[in-house]
């Protein structure tokens, strides 16, 4: 075991996968010598040559396109793409293309072995386009797996699994907790099993439910409420698409209470879905309506983040109401 | 590290560059006659190639005739035929080898062709039924064949050039012998997708094959509201990439182009620009129709240089080809493609499994549910779905 940052997880993960198998290659704007923006490929370049790890034109459709080639041919790609705000140029590639690329063709042809690793989410002072998180626009295009690390031993297991999986893999990083979020994390190599979640602590009163940095908020209010007597069971979902729904619904028919909580925008948020579905599995299990505890319906602001963040007090105050109703 | 260019070249009063500056022969070999140009330099081909070639052309036209009358009759939903374009197609086709990876547009179909691909396998394509590679999943003309090196086409236009570099930079990085060709129209190099896939492939050095047909029209759009500049290929050469134009509609010239393109792109492990000036003589599609945008002279006009005549027109001056045996061939063809669609349209659908399977490697729950609920609806209202009524095993 080590203590690793969120960052040094993720980039012991692609330099395990890296040397696994050379069919591993890693690009992106700034991938290259300069280790990335945030770091998460740094030496990667000197340990494996350029041809492997390398910087790209500035392109996103460019790099996602040049991906979905390699994965086809029969690499294994791990394309960075600088934050999740700039994944949009490159919405075509992976919506139209990497999702659809096996079904379309019969088996033909897949781009099983592609991952899109990006930073998401706010908290950090980055204004409207260093804040957002787009996964909800995602988990709606079959054909694709949505991935969210919430700790170190999380983004290294589910990094590896998802570079290995014979799917198109988005893996969204929360870039709030890269360097914040430090933890035990073996130095081999393991995986942690996709669409699959976690029971992070049990309870009995109410099921809070997140993903990514989010959670850190989820368990801080938590605490709160356990001071309180609430007694909150934690679950971190880790895989958005296609999700585990067995386990939320067993923990929810056990405590008749559910709160979803996410960074990205309210209407049409992955919260939704996941309100839609459990209250179809547990009706009569239901003791309180659903809650939703999400960013605000606007972009993400710059000064007023505080106000606009599903913040631990939102929850704090979601849970009690919903407790109490 | 900065550039490579040439900034040595230096001017003090305000001198601007126009794209004249930058004119780009066009590579002809033929005549209309069909005798080559005094000067022409012959690519490499032998009367078995020449013969595959013009077979291809013959079997495609068939193809194309017989398939827009069957969408006519509504036999298939839709179709896109390549009239005009044939020797742009199978003269560069026909300069690859068979581990070479084509990645095509749509109106390709002539490649596909000269790799193998069957008349059986077309038409099962083409209906959608149990037999087709793709499932029945996609429009009919969107081929794939995995045996064939030939990358399922699917319709986003564009989406396929990026793709093209990223396949070819996998080739070299593992030390096969081959290379990619891309095919595009000239309206698809308008997409964002045509300038990150070019440029991609320039600074990575990826051995692709950009081929542009540049036929001057994209559905209705003439290529003068496509851009303002000298057609596609100066484009080429501000990625830094060794480009060609050449006369589209003369298959020797396109033979010539391609074959030297893929020598370069392997022995230099780099990518190729080849613009193909030709006419698409055909409607856009079986959705589409011409005369509401073009005129019927200008469409005669083309016909003159019709490119399966003239390459035609030189095999039989060679002595390798007669009209007698033309005439054989295009009969074999339509007797051949007519029984097969007769076979093909008796194939059934596929099977319902189908609905799931190839979203992800393995059905996930979610999906296999949601498969169990449609085969209860339709044990329920069996008369509304007759493609998968009481035909599951």
């Amino acid at each position: 075991m080590a203590q690793m940052n969120l960052l040094q997880a993720i980039n012991n993960a692609l330099d395990i996968a890296m040397a696994d198998d050379e069919r591993v290659l890693c690009f992106g704007e700034d991938v290259g010598h300069f280790g990335g923006v945030f770091r998460a490929t740094a030496k990667l370049q000197d340990k494996y040559g350029k041809s492997r790890c390398f910087n790209t034109p500035l392109t996103e459709q460019g790099i996602l396109g040049f991906a979905n080639g390699l994965a086809a041919q029969g690499h294994r790609p791990v394309a960075e793409i600088q934050f999740a705000d700039y994944i949009f140029p490159a919405f075509d590639q992976i919506v139209n293309e990497s999702a659809k690329f096996r079904y379309r063709s019969g088996n033909e042809f897949n781009v099983g072995g592609l991952t899109i690793r990006t930073p998401y989410g706010g908290g950090i002072a980055g204004g409207h386009y260093h804040s957002q998180s787009p996964e909800a626009y995602f988990t709606q295009t079959p054909g694709l797996k949505v991935v969210v690390p919430r700790n170190p031993y999380q983004a290294k297991g589910l990094l590896l699994a998802s570079i290995r999986d014979d799917n198109p893999v988005v893996f969204f990083e929360p870039k709030r907790i890269y360097r914040a979020s430090v933890g035990e994390v073996p130095e081999e190599d393991y995986q942690l099993p996709l669409s699959e979640a976690e029971v992070v602590k049990e309870g009995s009163d109410i099921t809070l439910l997140g993903w990514g940095a989010q959670m850190e908020l989820i368990e801080k209010a938590a605490q709160r409420a356990e001071s309180l007597g609430i007694s909150c069971e934690i679950i971190d979902l880790r895989t958005l698409l296609p999700w585990d729904v067995d386990t939320v619904a067993s923990s929810v028919a056990k405590t008749g209470r559910l709160l979803i909580s996410h960074e990205a925008p309210l209407t049409g948020g992955f919260a939704g879905e996941i309100a839609a579905t459990i209250q179809d599995r547990c009706f009569l299990h239901l003791e309180s309506p659903i809650a939703r505890v999400c960013g605000l319906d606007t972009p993400y602001p710059l000064m007023l983040e505080q106000e606009h963040m599903a913040n631990e007090h939102k929850i704090f105050e979601a849970i009690k109401a919903s407790v109490n109703f | 590290m900065t550039d490579s260019s040439t900034l040595d070249a230096v001017s003090h009063q305000a001198t601007f560059t126009e794209g004249q500056a930058l004119a780009i022969p066009t590579l002809k070999i033929l005549q209309a006659d069909g005798t080559p140009y005094d000067d022409a330099v012959m690519p490499m081909i032998d009367k078995a190639l020449a013969l595959k070639i013009y077979d291809t052309c013959a079997f495609i036209r068939v193809l194309d005739e017989r398939m827009l009358a069957a969408q006519r009759q509504g036999r298939i939903s839709f179709y896109m035929t390549c009239i005009g374009e044939e020797a742009a197609v199978t003269g560069s086709a026909a300069a690859l080898e068979g581990q070479d990876m084509i990645m095509a547009q749509y109106r390709e179909q002539a490649a596909l062709r000269y790799r193998g691909f069957s008349t059986e396998q077309f038409m099962n394509q083409m209906f959608s039924n149990a037999k087709d590679l793709g499932k029945g999943r996609q429009m009919p003309i969107h081929y794939g064949s995995q045996e064939l090196h030939y990358m399922t086409i699917s319709s986003p236009l564009g989406t396929q050039i990026p793709q093209a570099a990223g396949y070819a930079y996998g080739q070299k990085l593992a030390g096969e012998p081959a290379v990619t060709i891309c095919y595009f129209g000239e309206g698809a190099a308008s997409e964002g997708d045509f300038h990150a896939g070019l440029n991609m492939a320039a600074v990575h050095q990826a051995p692709v094959i950009f081929f542009c047909r540049n036929n001057g029209y994209a559905i209705s759009t003439p290529s003068n509201e496509q851009f303002a500049g000298d057609g596609i290929a100066p484009r080429g050469v501000g990625y830094g990439i060794k480009t060609i134009r050449v006369d589209g509609n003369d298959m020797l010239a396109v033979l010539a182009a391609t074959q030297q393109a893929r020598a370069v792109a392997l022995s230099e492990n780099c990518p190729v620009l080849i613009e193909a000036m030709t006419y698409r003589l055909g409607a856009h599609s079986s959705s589409d129709d011409p005369t509401g945008y073009r005129s019927r002279e200008e469409e005669a006009k083309w016909r003159e240089h019709d490119p399966v005549l003239r390459y035609k027109l030189w095999l039989i001056n060679k002595g390798w080809w007669s009209e007698a045996e033309d005439e054989a061939l295009y009969q074999t063809y339509r007797e051949e493609v007519l029984a097969a669609v007769k076979v093909a349209e008796k194939v059934p659908p596929p099977g319902l499994d189908t609905l799931v399977s190839d979203v992800y490697d393995n059905v996930p729950r979610h999906l296999a549910d949601q498969l169990d609920a449609v085969r209860e609806q339709i044990k329920l209202y069996p008369e509304q779905y007759p493609a998968t009524a009481g035909k599951e095993a």
